[in-house]
């Protein structure tokens, strides 16, 4: 039992900051979903106790400096590279654990070609895709996530398909391809759903340990100030509005297909 | 392979030089004149305990190379002025993490699309940086096939001593011929310790390293460039290589680098042979570049001249320019379109110039004015 003394009294500890956080506090804006997704991969990577063999991607966006927050060894990497960067590391260190942490911007409009490649190459890697649906750092541009009619700073009037096409399926393409091991959708509007969110990046990262190939959870998050809405309806419109766009589920599990498999040649192996 | 002597080609030269040079990881997209080098690595590499991706692009390329650089092993990549281009954001961010690694760079004829053609036009690229910021690359520019063995176990070894990127600046020409190589002044050597700033699954008991080319605040970041640039002062003092050839009683003095300064050097010969004195001067650095030495001779009292030879719209003669400021009369030669020289280009011009050494047809400031 973990206890702290506080003014001469012994308290017991029941709540603390996962070990592969630094003690530097989150600049992240207030009612940003980033914070608690830090939060859950670092308890996730406690848990599995590899904090001293991972290596992370700081890539451009938001999280440009998630490399101040996580205690392990990081790289910041150009805008939509972090999935190559990570490759030249996992390439060279089989036995590192690589994070790659995403913004959509940066893996679905900038970085896609590295994004399905990498996959495709089936490199074992967990990705932390954060799709907010707007460019968070720069001011509220529209995404390639950006939900129709959504107003941000580059579509004033609403995305229109017509003229820029629809919010992009990340997690459905990548389920395509044969070198994803483990891609599921997950949302941080709710407790429940982030309890959820956190055993996805655990399998992700079991994915990546056990060498199955690329792994990524799509996390829907929210930018509320860029939205222009107060925290809570930012949340409630992820609830709400994004998940019908961004249906939250599995869409690629290796231990599930494998159980299936062997399910099927134990029945035709009955007949 | 084994060391002894090999007759082989500019492109396959440059992997054995590497491997040589304890490279670990090599990552390409094909683009031509260079692929002999992506596909003699995918063939190779493994034997020497490296791996390989044929890449999505070039972006991606220079990116894995970051990674594998970052992980603490030597790394490299190749391609053609197209795929250099868009290399160059990954090569800023490398330069300005410190990251040690090599790229070629085959250049042929652009702008654009251009040709296949051999040519000279990323001097400049090359030797100012190249991509966005304030940052300098270790650049040799090889003219045999020797060399391009050489100058990949130098450059490699030079980019780990500087935490610096380093590049092979080669041509189409220097690229595909054949020429027998020596390796014996090359013998297998592995990468130095970096354990001090890897990114690596050892991090038990140490502080974490993190490599970044962010400084939010601009105070921040005049220490990094200030550190940059002190470290950009010492290799200038150190690193400058050139080489010549009978030019110290030359009248005439030609600066080439590449596959011109091999018709230099014949041009020499023809124009000694009837009694002319002519030299060759040839940069091996071009960045940093050898303006001291290039000053030097152009302040000895016999020569008359300096001339520039490019397969370009006239490039380096700009840093030659530097060197010899109003010291004497530069003249510039050019080939465009992916042509090359041939020794009767530059002998007329030359004639012309021992007569004349102000005339103008030549004559790089009438030229340009």
């Amino acid at each position: 039992m973990d206890t702290k003394v506080i003014n001469g009294t012994e308290y017991e500890v029941v709540y603390s900051r996962p070990d592969s956080l630094t003690a530097k506090p989150f600049t992240y804006c207030p009612g940003c979903n980033h914070g608690t997704t830090h939060k859950i991969i670092a308890e996730v990577i406690d848990e599995l106790g590899i904090k001293h063999r991972c290596i992370g991607m700081a890539a451009v966006g938001c999280s440009v400096f998630s490399y101040e927050f996580f205690d392990f060894d990081f790289i910041s990497v150009p805008h939509g590279r972090a999935l190559a960067t990570a490759t030249g590391v996992k390439r060279v260190r089989p036995n590192a654990v690589l994070l790659s942490y995403q913004g959509d911007g940066d893996l679905a409009a900038i970085g896609t070609a590295e994004t399905i490649h990498a996959c495709n190459r089936g490199e074992s890697i967990t990705c932390i895709f954060v799709n907010n649906a707007i460019y968070g750092m720069t001011g509220g541009q529209m995404a390639p996530t950006t939900l129709l009619g959504m107003k941000t700073t580059t579509s004033p009037l609403g995305r229109d398909a017509k003229r820029i096409g629809w919010p992009i399926k990340v997690s459905e393409m990548l389920s395509q391809l044969p070198g994803a091991a483990y891609i599921a959708r997950v949302s941080m509007h709710d407790a429940k759903h982030i309890l959820k969110a956190k055993a996805a990046i655990k399998k992700a990262f079991r994915a990546q340990l056990e060498n199955r190939g690329f792994s990524m959870v799509e996390v829907l998050s929210n930018c509320n100030v860029n939205w222009r809405m107060e925290p809570s309806d930012a949340v409630k419109f992820v609830e709400t509005e994004m998940v019908k766009d961004f249906p939250l589920g599995v869409y690629k599990d290796c231990w599930a297909e494998e159980k299936a498999a062997a399910g099927k040649a134990d029945k035709e192996g009955a007949e | 392979m084994s060391d002894e002597r090999v007759f082989m080609k500019g492109n396959h030269a440059v992997c054995e030089g590497a491997y040589r040079a304890g490279c670990k990881a090599y990552f390409g997209y094909p683009i031509t004149p260079q692929n002999e080098t992506t596909e003699y690595m995918s063939a190779h590499i493994w034997e020497h305990g490296g791996v390989f991706i044929q890449s999505e692009s070039e972006i991606a390329a220079i990116n894995m190379v970051m990674g594998a650089s970052a992980a603490g092993f030597r790394a490299m990549t190749s391609s053609s002025s197209p795929g250099i281009s868009l290399k160059q954001e990954g090569i800023s961010y490398i330069a300005m993490m410190e990251l040690p690694m090599l790229v070629m760079n085959v250049v042929r004829c652009g702008s654009g699309l251009g040709n296949i053609a051999p040519h000279q036009g990323d001097y400049f690229q090359a030797t100012r940086g190249g991509g966005h910021g304030d940052y300098r690359m270790i650049t040799l520019a090889p003219n045999s096939v020797q060399e391009m063995a050489q100058f990949a176990y130098d450059g490699l070894a030079l980019a780990d001593k500087w935490r610096n990127p380093a590049m092979i600046l080669t041509d189409g020409t220097i690229g595909q011929m054949m020429e027998p190589v020596d390796f014996s002044p090359m013998p297998w050597m592995e990468a130095p310790d970096k354990s001090e700033w890897r990114l690596d699954e050892f991090q038990e008991g140490r502080e974490r390293h993190v490599l970044s080319s962010i400084y939010l605040d601009p105070a921040d970041m005049a220490v990094a460039h200030e550190k940059l640039i002190a470290k950009y002062e010492r290799l200038t003092a150190e690193e400058v290589r050139y080489t010549d050839f009978m030019a110290d009683d030359a009248e005439v003095l030609v600066v080439a680098i590449g596959s011109p300064s091999r018709v230099v050097r014949s041009a020499v010969r023809q124009l000694r042979a009837d009694g002319h004195k002519v030299g060759l001067f040839r940069p091996i650095t071009v960045w940093p570049y050898p303006y001291e030495q290039i000053r030097e001779y152009a302040k000895n009292k016999h020569v008359k001249a300096i001339v520039v030879a490019e397969m370009n719209w006239g490039q380096m003669v700009e840093d030659v320019k530097l060197a010899v400021l109003e010291e004497k009369p530069i003249h510039f030669i050019a080939k465009h379109g992916g042509l090359t020289f041939t020794p009767d280009d530059l002998t007329e011009p030359i004639l012309q110039i021992l007569k004349n050494p102000e005339n103008p047809s030549t004559l790089w400031d009438a030229v340009r004015s």
